[in-house]
């Protein structure tokens, strides 16, 4: 097993050396100013701009943390209150088969709908548009954990229900104590893809709604042409999206249960 | 009037196919006695856990009903408590907070620290003592099902019912926690009715032996009164001719005399007969009526 890992982790670092190797290689063999930044000048950026990332001079120069910030900001209150709606639909539809098959058909036509495509009617009905962002997010989040909860509380085993039947518990201990948990890993599933789909919308979202966030910073970069840092952008937005995920599925570790 | 009364009991089941209904078993009648140990014994598909339902509430009597202390038995209820042949804990929660689910169902309104001292009496009753922080899943299957007995008695129901709560513990195991049920139910002085295949262990454990004939239609054949001195050890029974004659008895039932052949009764009834009892077979007592005798 540890041999295993040795060589992974060994294989690993060649092919991230060697694709470090080509990018330069080909970087370098362009004309100066032109063409795309190789990794030693984005490593240069990074490093300036690592050293102060929470500096403000004004609306178009902010540092990165806080762009970063910013985002994360969007982001957690959209997926919030998403999952919240979502998780309390998602209960709803997996104890009613009914409710489920009736409410189905729309949320089919509505997952599929990319999340931006509703930019322009939030921006049209609360004229604002940083509020307009996080409903971006909140309809991003939403889908994901509703499905997945309907089906994990649709598929709870009988006898778990049967067991909060015969103690006679009332609808908000039988929710909290056998509904939820017993569901718990197919909702912090749904939470994981939710707040995967979340990242990748907001920054398209803040390139629309501009002023603050990553994706506005990336969009106000590629306009001063200052490619290096959109590198490195997108490697913090990847980064970011690494660490998220890592939170939630340390969460679905603890929450997962063998019957 | 009894304690806990069958009376009359149908059910009828949509077949798997073409439409219409399947009796599962048809007009069960039999009355238990408070504090009686009662065991049902039949074939795969005769509905003894069916039945067992019905008792529970978890499922409803096509025809006929159960009284329990006068009352008729609509839903589940905190006094009657299953254990499950699966067992049926809840596998996210420790030893202890399974039985501190159904001892804070029962007793909503007791303070915490009295609720964990009775959890903690049950723990130790059944033998579980350090294992309380344990999740179903790292123990055996004999374990579990002391967790199942622990659960079922620390609500202190009136009537437990156990459905085949020992088909999934290994032989070695079984008779150690059919002892210990035993000595529950001595204590707790509930009433018992119980499902299973084994015959020794209905022998060994009940006042009463019901026998069921096969399904579908199946039918209450008869009921064997067990008239062996408690307690009762697993050694000296095995030279006692009273067990030997109950077992031999039992057996032969099972093996020729459940399926109801020609020359016993009809075999189920005619078939507008059948269409009638669906609908509420108006020659059959009504529960409610009885339930007022």
């Amino acid at each position: 097993m540890r041999r295993d890992r040795l060589r992974v982790i060994a294989v690993s670092a060649l092919l991230g050396l060697a694709a470090l190797l080509v990018w330069q290689a080909f970087a370098g063999g362009q004309p100066a100013g032109r063409g795309v930044p190789g990794p030693l000048a984005v490593a240069a950026t990074a490093g300036h701009m690592l050293a102060n990332p929470f500096y403000n001079n004004g609306p178009n120069d902010k540092g990165i943390g806080l762009q970063l910030a910013a985002s994360l900001a969007r982001l957690g209150v959209g997926w919030t209150v998403a999952s919240v709606v979502a998780i309390m639909g998602g209960v709803a539809l997996g104890l009613s088969p009914t409710l489920y098959r009736a409410v189905n058909p729309y949320v089919q036509v509505l997952k599929p709908v990319s999340p931006l495509a509703w930019m322009p009617l939030f921006l049209y009905t609360i004229k604002d548009s940083s509020q307009s962002a996080i409903l971006v997010i909140f309809m991003s989040s939403l889908w994901p954990t509703l499905a997945n909860t309907a089906f994990g509380v649709a598929t709870i085993r009988r006898d778990y229900l049967n067991v909060a039947a015969i103690l006679q518990l009332s609808w908000w201990r039988r929710l909290v104590t056998v509904i939820l948990p017993a569901a718990a890993p197919a909702i912090v599933a749904g939470l994981r893809i939710s707040i995967g789909s979340a990242w990748v919308a907001i920054v398209a979202a803040e390139m629309l709604i501009g002023g603050t966030g990553i994706g506005y910073f990336v969009w106000n970069e590629w306009n001063n042409l200052a490619l290096t840092s959109v590198i490195f952008a997108i490697l913090a937005i990847g980064l970011i999206g690494v660490l998220l995920d890592a939170g939630l599925s340390r969460l679905s570790r603890r929450l997962a249960y063998t019957e | 009037m009894s304690y806990l009364e069958i009376d009359h009991v149908t059910k009828l089941f949509p077949a798997a196919e073409g439409g219409g209904e399947v009796c599962v078993f048809r007009d069960v009648n039999f009355k238990i006695e408070q504090g009686e140990f009662v065991t049902m014994v039949g074939h795969s598909g005769c509905g003894k856990s069916t039945l067992l339902n019905i008792i529970a509430g978890l499922e409803r009597a096509s025809g006929g009903g159960v009284v329990l202390e006068g009352r008729e038995i609509r839903r589940p209820g905190m006094d009657r408590m299953v254990v499950f042949q699966n067992f049926s804990l809840m596998p996210w929660m420790t030893v202890f907070d399974n039985i501190r689910l159904a001892v804070r169902a029962a007793h909503p309104d007791w303070h915490r620290t009295n609720v964990d001292r009775f959890v903690q009496r049950y723990v130790d009753m059944v033998g579980l003592t350090g294992a309380e922080r344990k999740r179903p899943a790292a123990l055996s299957g004999g374990m579990r099902q002391r967790v199942g007995l622990a659960r079922a008695f620390s609500t202190e129901p009136k009537v437990l019912l156990l459905d085949e709560p020992f088909a999934q513990i290994d032989a070695l195991t079984r008779g150690v926690i059919q002892d210990e049920l035993v000595r529950m139910w001595t204590a707790s002085r509930s009433t018992v009715f119980m499902v299973t295949h084994d015959v020794d262990e209905a022998i060994v454990l009940s006042d009463r032996v019901a026998l069921m004939t096969s399904g579908p239609e199946a039918r209450l054949a008869e009921l064997v009164d067990v008239k062996l001195p408690r307690p009762r050890s697993r050694a000296a029974l095995i030279d006692e001719p009273e067990y030997l004659r109950l077992r031999t008895h039992i057996l032969r039932f099972l093996v020729h005399g459940a399926r109801s052949g020609p020359g016993e009764e009809p075999r189920g009834l005619p078939e507008d007969a059948r269409e009638t009892t669906r609908l509420g077979d108006p020659t059959a007592p009504l529960t409610s009526a009885a339930s007022q005798a």
